[in-house]
């Protein structure tokens, strides 16, 4: 598998996915900002961080990049696309993904590990999760606060589309286990064809265990596939 | 030209300063060069109130790379590995503006330590604020929180460890300090002495404005009513350009382009260029025009003392300006050939093609003011705590009411605004002894903590200092690092006065001793005096940033009880001291007394044992004693692993308040499985170690029998309400 993490300047996570790709053997590329041709991959990951600052809003300028019309074009085509934290917000800038995320309901920024729910395993990026399956996951945003109208929340739930819910460490989906105050408690979604996720939790973070845990190495074993 | 003494005093030189001005120019200043000492001998850039005492410090050890007099400090950690890292007080931007007075604290330090040529890899900071219930306090402790996770989150660093206490000495000026940690080859570290004549004066990063200009000498200055008005000297941070400042110069540092390279933290573009200049023995000629600036019609002398974050001085060899150009144009960040060295060894300042300014460089370095103020010592109270007198309070209303304080209560509020996780190597997080992070793609890692010890430096600062450093070093041995090195930040009062001096001298003493006899030097630090407001000077608060080593990262220890049926043992004596102790605090709302004795040969003997015994994997938690006494260290324990206690009464007969609360040095709590305890109890005999069996882990209860009996999810809720209430 060839990956490509997309580096824009004020991204931070980019090391870290790169490590956790590596680690599942992918052949990986850093791809900078101001190129125009994205390397042949079979996943694109745009990582967590602050691109461009953050400044106007998160996701906003890099979400008018030039290598993101690349992505885009890519991703049309069918190629795989995650984004995590910042790469989330930068897909539903550019409207890969639809909705969009607010800032958190407690206006602070929040760093935990929190409980997610595996919403749908028949994915290209779940299915080497249980779906009920519980995971702790790290997460580590301002603005993560998931929001769409109801029409596309409805098409979201009818097309099995959620990928991921905050969740408690029984599973349960209810208000207390929901950091950031997104609607109906998610954490990710899917695009219609399903290769493009979108997630605030950062699965790179949950590779190790001496740092943390294994939940995360799933999602990344399950692109291989 | 002629000033007026009400000019030179804005400028904070006394007129005895600008006597030896005059002398050292023979003539008098321009504006320019007046602004220009006046940013050089303030107290914060010249050390004028302290030289003399930090000279004494113990600064060396095979462990050491470079000590105090760089950027930061560097030690060796092997494999040509090397960790750069220090402390920096950002004291008075924080109390005017507490968000980018904070947000800076972090940018500068960062730069110290980056400037180096290390990644930053990890941020702590050390806290002080008012009390809880003085008007400022709620809105600067939250301002303050914000700018430094706002900062650090952005720029993509983990901020793992530190502390943050409230105290009405502070209620007028409250203490941030912050603390950075990186990772650099040994065989590439970056120094600021200039080297070669005419070489290349390279500025880069964020362009000049306007914002901070005189801020090292607002920082110099006591507050009054009118502080408010000096919001205008706060910069402002933009940890954006940070993040691309660093990957740039990280990029740079590659190959052998640069010969000296120096940030431009407290006044700015002068003291960059005068300590790469004076380091050297060279002179360097500045081209003003040239300056990238933010704001139209800048002068000389705002280009000059402005502290616009996120700027670089480099002097390049001869031959590298294109590729490196090409790395700076790469991250979208300025880069312009302002001047060049030269042999003059006199600061030259070009504007319109005109000097502007020129002063001999060691009239602003090596000639600059040094004092040797008056300081008087200070005698170990004459109290004597008459316990008996006490009202008699029943332990668990004494436990209840010290974890539900401001200052025990549990911090997470504090820590999820910060990201501790990102860069993928925190192998430890806030709230145990030391953070752990692991060095990148290896198996071996540091541990890193701050601490400091007011009370106890305010009522005998020889035993404060002394006290802080041997914490330090408890909280490091406590995870399984051998201590290597410290920085520290040293926040005073008024140097003037000569109690406070003395303060400031004895704490430096104790310092000393105890890091002479640990062999834990200081290799890099920061002085902040002139804390206070109307002539209240905050307690002496000097607070240490250790740095330890784990070589072999195979089994992380911290303070969570593991299992049920452990034995628990308290190494080092109890002896009771109650005076200073936070139960005399909490309960009886006494503040004075004397602190507890420090021995620093049980300090490292029982260190250097604990040590030994989780190289040798023999314990499974540990924990330093340390404010609070055995009962808050016992606690702490149980609520993290929601693993409880069954103690047993001390068998001495010692009152159980003071058995429980009290505050004696050098001493941890461990968890032994039972099956290894003869073998334990056998080196400690051996090695003529104090320990007692205090009792067993076990099931949902802390318990102390016949005393008290808690649900641990009881003691969590207590210990978890006081923030989310404030």
């Amino acid at each position: 598998m060839r990956s490509s993490v997309i580096v824009f300047p004020g991204s931070n996570c980019d090391r870290d996915i790169a490590v956790a790709l590596e680690k599942m053997q992918f052949k990986n590329q850093m791809v900078w900002h101001k190129e125009t041709i994205l390397p042949k991959s079979d996943l694109i990951v745009i990582p967590g961080g602050f691109s461009y600052g953050d400044y106007l809003r998160s996701g906003a300028i890099a979400g008018k990049s030039l290598i993101i019309e690349e992505v885009i074009k890519a991703a049309n085509s069918g190629c795989l696309i995650l984004g995590v934290c910042n790469g989330f917000q930068i897909l539903t800038e550019t409207g890969l993904l639809k909705g969009t995320l607010l800032r958190n309901k407690n206006l602070k920024f929040i760093n935990k590990d929190v409980n997610i729910k595996v919403m749908n395993n028949h994915t290209r990026f779940t299915s080497k999760y249980e779906t009920d399956q519980v995971l702790k996951i790290n997460i580590a945003h301002n603005e993560g606060n998931y929001f769409t109208d109801q029409k596309h929340l409805e098409e979201l739930k009818n097309q099995n589309l959620i990928g991921f819910k905050y969740c408690d460490d029984k599973g349960n989906i209810n208000d207390e286990a929901n950091p950031n105050g997104a609607i109906e408690n998610i954490a990710g979604i899917f695009n219609k064809n399903k290769n493009i996720l979108g997630m605030m939790p950062h699965p790179e973070r949950m590779i190790d265990k001496l740092i943390s845990n294994n939940d995360g190495l799933n999602l990344f074993s399950s692109l291989l596939n | 030209m002629k000033f007026e003494e009400k000019i030179i005093q804005k400028h904070g030189l006394k007129s005895e300063e600008y006597k030896s001005i005059q002398k050292l120019l023979k003539r008098d200043p321009n504006l320019l060069e007046l602004g220009i000492f006046s940013a050089m001998w303030n107290e914060h850039c010249s050390y004028k109130s302290s030289r003399i005492h930090l000279k004494k410090l113990p600064t060396k050890g095979k462990q050491v790379i470079q000590g105090p007099g760089e950027n930061a400090g560097v030690i060796d950690i092997g494999d040509n590995d090397a960790i750069v890292f220090k402390i920096e007080s950002h004291n008075h931007p924080s109390y005017i503006e507490p968000y980018q007075g904070a947000a800076t604290g972090v940018g500068g330090i960062l730069r110290d330590v980056f400037t180096m040529g290390a990644r930053p890899i990890a941020l702590l900071n050390s806290l002080h604020f008012g009390s809880p219930s003085h008007p400022k306090t709620k809105s600067l402790l939250n301002g303050v929180i914000s700018g430094i996770g706002g900062y650090g989150n952005c720029i993509g660093i983990p901020t793992v460890a530190g502390e943050t206490k409230f105290n009405d000495t502070y209620n007028e000026n409250i203490l941030v300090n912050a603390m950075a940690v990186g990772h650099a080859k040994k065989n590439k570290i970056f120094y600021s002495k200039a080297k070669g004549l005419n070489k290349a004066v390279v500025y880069v990063g964020s362009k000049t404005g306007r914002d901070g200009i005189h801020g090292a000498s607002m920082a110099s200055a006591e507050f009054d009513e009118n502080s408010e008005e000096k919001k205008p000297t706060v910069q402002v941070g933009d940890p954006f350009t940070e993040k691309l400042l660093l990957e740039a110069c990280l990029e740079l540092m590659k190959d052998d382009s640069i010969i000296a390279i120096q940030d431009m933290g407290a006044a700015g573009l002068t003291s960059s260029s005068v300590e790469m200049a004076s380091k050297g023995n060279l002179g360097v000629e500045l081209d003003l025009d040239k300056v990238p600036c933010r704001e139209e019609n800048m002068t000389p002398y705002e280009m000059m003392l402005s502290e616009s974050q996120e700027r670089m001085l480099i002097i390049l060899e001869d031959g590298k300006k294109e590729k490196a150009r090409k790395i700076f144009e790469k991250w979208d960040l300025d880069f312009v050939v302002i001047g060049k060295t030269t042999n003059t060894n006199n600061l030259t300042l070009k504007f319109n093609n005109k000097i502007e300014g020129e002063i001999p460089i060691e009239a602003l370095s090596s000639k600059a003011p040094i004092y040797n103020r008056k300081w008087i010592k200070k005698k170990l109270p004459n109290t004597k705590l008459e316990t008996k007198k006490l009202k008699k309070i029943k332990i668990e209303d004494a436990l209840v009411k010290i974890l539900s304080s401001p200052n025990y209560s549990n911090k997470s509020w504090i820590t999820s605004q910060y990201d501790q996780m990102v860069m993928g190597d925190t192998v430890q997080r806030s709230g145990s002894d030391a953070a752990i992070i692991r060095i990148h793609k290896k198996e071996k890692a540091i541990a890193v903590s701050v601490d400091s010890s007011a009370n106890y430096c305010k009522s005998h600062p020889i035993t404060g200092g002394k006290q802080i450093v041997c914490e330090n070093w408890r909280n490091l041995i406590s995870v399984g690092a051998k201590p290597l090195a410290i920085t520290n930040c040293l926040n005073f009062g008024n140097p003037e006065i000569k109690e406070i001096m003395g303060e400031f001298a004895e704490c430096l003493e104790g310092i000393k001793e105890a890091c002479e006899f640990l062999n834990f030097p200081v290799v890099s630090g920061n002085v902040s005096f002139y804390n206070g407001t109307n002539k209240k000077n905050i307690y002496p608060t000097p607070v240490i940033g250790g740095v330890g080593l784990i070589n072999k990262l195979s089994k992380p220890i911290d303070l969570k009880f593991k299992k049920e049926k452990s034995c628990i043992i308290i190494i080092g004596k109890t002896f009771g001291h109650l005076e200073l102790s936070s139960y005399l605090r909490e309960n009886y709302s006494i503040i004075d007394g004397k602190p507890p004795k420090v021995n620093l040969v049980n300090e490292k003997n029982n260190g250097e044992i604990v040590l030994d015994l989780i190289n040798k994997d023999l314990i499974l938690s540990a924990h330093d004693v340390s404010s609070g006494g055995v009962i808050i260290a016992l606690s702490e324990m149980s609520m993290q692993s929601e693993i409880g206690v069954k103690i047993e009464r001390p068998k001495k007969l010692i009152d159980i308040n003071e058995f429980f609360f009290g505050e004696d040095q050098g001493r941890y709590i461990l968890e032994i499985d039972q099956k290894n305890l003869d073998k334990i109890e056998k080196m400690f005999n051996n090695n003529n170690i104090y320990y007692e069996k205090i009792g067993f882990t076990q099931k949902k209860y802390f318990e102390i029998e016949n005393q008290l009996k808690i649900d641990i999810n009881d003691l969590f809720k207590i210990n978890n309400q006081w923030y989310n209430n404030y």
